[in-house]
């Protein structure tokens, strides 16, 4: 190599520009690719659940943009003299508490039910069966079709003059007087509850068939060797595998279910009496319909620690155990 | 312990047969290897035995007990499977108390019984780790546990050694036949690997397509093989198989469609003319000079250390050649083989039986 040859080429060494090591940082590179799901959660997620939390601090209502007002929303006392103290916002509003103690009894009450029964089919299933395939749609169907319009098919079917199951049962000669299944507040709250139960036990029951699916077959016939009986079996083996699984569908379960609006809505409208108000419905109710966006929003924010409360549950109650994490020592 | 005897037992899935008469007497305190091909049926046996499928026709008696409808946990036996299956979420020592647990064994009992079968198997420092911590020839080891534990009748291994890498494979090979000679507990074992069955077994029945081929000692079906499956089948590098018909003319010999000839004992059962199967195993063909024995040119030389194997073509058909010895061979060469007379086996072309 000559002296001139040697030259140029150290010349073309020289280290690479910025951008060229910008380009080629992991890091640098990784930031780009995040960036349109995070433009995607700030759009989405982040301005709408901000602006629901700044709209429940102000007095904003239909076509006023309002002005902060702190927590009134929430909380005001006021006195008019000693010992004679109102406290208004949605502290001292009966028919808000009223909407979360139902909104509370209708996710524990149709979320142990979806469990219980998902569990059962997907055990069911889990077997072989004949027509296996079929009855697999056959379950699906209530999560196919959409939430409107089953809701407005069990509106018809607790329908005061109309119902099904009423014209059953008088036909069958069990009851002498229509059911009225929506006009009474329990009838309407355990009507719902079975209505939303309906709509939901195909989400839990296939997501935990998929769960069963997984377990090994060796395992159970290790177990069946190990002279467990069926009941033991599930015991031991099937429901400690299937925990995870449990976890975030019954969490998802959860959540969908504090937070429902269409069923509701759709079938009593939060009626008789707001005895079937939850808090997602009153607050449309409030803010839409009544135009009281910061009141309506106010009830929206109050949910927010139930549903965090929810995902702390599974989060730190059924998490990940140790003997899926593998390698550890600890 | 128990003996256990299999009585022309069938099973079909369906409309397909994949037992068809099976006959298999497993004497009390032996090791028994069922070994074969995928498909032949040794692991739907294992698991008739242990209960986990359903005899179709014949009879399984463990100890003098026809068990076709008893259920598995009631049959005394345990079980390993090939991927072990140990509950991922009870830790080794949970695994290993399982059974005695659903027993309602008294714990003082559970607790001695794990520990002695831990201690057998060099388990004592594992029982507190779930089985995800452990490496593959410690689940193993684990598997084994669980079944000790329980002190059954009769111990059943399902290719136990098949996801263990080669090392461990032979290491683990060794320990299950010492475990044995301990416990003396009836064993039966499958696998498709015939140095596994070679190296453990008391007895070996080599299975295939749903029937027994054969049922023997290790030796004796290396010796003395029924028919050309087994021949073939136990034995590695496996036996040359060279078809030709038998001339009587002066001395015995098998002449092949090229016109080699191979060297027969004058005693061998086979009548002029005859076709057969001329079966010679590797270590039996030796290396001659250039006037003797039949012509072959080398293609690919193994050399093994202990040994070394030469695949040599003779007319269009390979031929496996191992020498103790130490030769040069280079690919291309012409050598001259002679099989030792005494080590010949004749199968009848057709049936493939044993001359």
């Amino acid at each position: 190599m000559t002296d001139s040859t040697l030259r140029r080429s150290a010349v073309a060494m020289t280290g690479p520009g910025l951008w060229t090591r910008l380009n080629n940082d992991r890091n640098w590179l990784g930031f780009w690719f995040m960036l349109p799901a995070a433009a995607i959660l700030v759009l989405f997620l982040t301005y709408p659940l901000g602006l629901g939390i700044w709209l429940s601090l102000t007095d904003a209502s239909i076509g006023n943009p309002g002005k902060f007002v702190g927590i009134l929303n929430f909380y005001e006392k006021e006195c008019y003299g000693p010992d004679d103290c109102e406290i208004y916002g949605l502290f001292g509003d009966h028919v808000f508490w009223q909407s979360v103690w139902q909104t509370i009894f209708y996710t524990t009450v149709a979320s142990v039910a979806k469990f219980a029964i998902g569990l059962y089919l997907a055990l069911l299933l889990n077997n072989h069966l004949p027509f296996k395939a079929i009855l697999r749609a056959v379950i699906l169907l209530p999560f196919i079709v959409p939430t409107v319009l089953s809701a407005i098919a069990f509106w018809w079917i607790y329908d005061a003059q109309f119902s099904i199951i009423s014209w059953s049962l008088t036909k069958l000669g069990l009851i002498d007087q229509y059911i009225d299944f929506l006009g009474d507040p329990w009838n309407a709250r355990w009507s719902l509850i079975f209505a939303n139960v309906w709509r939901g036990v195909p989400f839990v029951a296939i997501t935990l068939l998929a769960g069963l699916q997984t377990v090994p077959p060796s395992l159970y016939e290790a177990a069946t060797l190990d002279g467990a009986g069926r009941w033991q079996m599930f015991r031991h083996v099937t429901f400690p595998l299937l925990t995870p699984i449990i976890a975030v569908v019954m969490t998802f379960s959860v959540l969908f279910t504090f937070t429902d609006f269409q069923l509701i809505w759709a079938i009593t409208r939060g009626g008789p009496a707001n005895a079937t108000h939850l808090m997602a419905t009153l607050s449309y109710q409030r803010a839409i319909l009544g135009g009281n966006m910061g009141e309506g929003a106010a009830i929206s924010t109050a949910m927010i620690p139930f549903l965090l409360a929810a995902i702390m549950v599974s989060w730190f109650g059924l998490q990940r155990r140790k003997w899926q994490q593998g390698e550890s020592d600890d | 312990m128990a003996d256990v005897e299999i009585c022309d037992v069938r099973k079909s899935f369906g409309a397909t047969e994949v037992l068809h008469g099976v006959d298999i007497s497993i004497p009390d305190e032996s090791f028994t290897v069922l070994v074969g091909p995928s498909g032949c049926g040794k692991s739907t046996l294992l698991r008739m035995i242990a209960g986990l499928e359903k005899v179709t026709s014949g009879e399984i008696v463990i100890r003098g007990q026809v068990v076709n409808e008893v259920p598995p946990k009631q049959r005394d036996i345990a079980m390993v499977f090939q991927n072990y299956a140990l509950y991922p979420h009870m830790k080794v020592f949970d695994n290993m108390a399982f059974s005695l647990k659903l027993a309602k064994v008294d714990a003082k009992q559970i607790e001695e019984a794990v520990h002695r079968a831990a201690g057998i198997l060099n388990l004592e420092d594992y029982l507190e780790r779930f089985p995800r911590q452990l490496s593959g020839g410690q689940r193993q080891r684990v598997a084994m546990g669980r079944a000790i534990v329980r002190d059954p009748q009769v111990f059943l291994f399902d290719e136990p050694l098949s996801n263990l890498d080669a090392k461990l494979r032979v290491q683990m090979r060794t320990e299950i036949r010492e475990l044995h000679q301990r416990l003396r507990t009836t064993t039966i074992y499958v696998t498709h690997d015939q140095i596994e069955a070679m190296t453990m077994a008391d007895q070996i029945v080599v299975m295939h397509d749903g029937i027994v081929e054969q049922i023997g000692a290790p030796l004796d079906l290396y010796d003395n093989p029924a028919n050309v499956f087994v021949a073939g089948f136990i034995g590695s590098p496996a036996m040359n198989f060279l078809p030709g018909s038998v001339e009587r003319g002066g001395r015995a010999q098998v002449t092949m469609s090229n016109g080699t000839t191979l060297p027969l004992a004058e005693e061998a059962a086979a009548g002029e003319g005859q076709p057969v199967v001329y079966g010679v195993r590797p270590e039996h063909l030796d290396l001659v000079s250039e006037s003797d024995g039949f012509a072959a040119e080398v293609v690919v030389v193994e050399p093994m250390g202990s040994e070394t194997q030469v695949l040599a073509r003779l007319d269009g058909r390979e031929i496996i050649a191992a020498f103790r010895e130490r030769h040069e061979f280079h690919p291309g060469q012409r050598i001259h083989l002679r099989p030792n007379l005494a080590k010949v086996h004749l199968f009848h072309q057709d049936s493939g039986q044993r001359l």
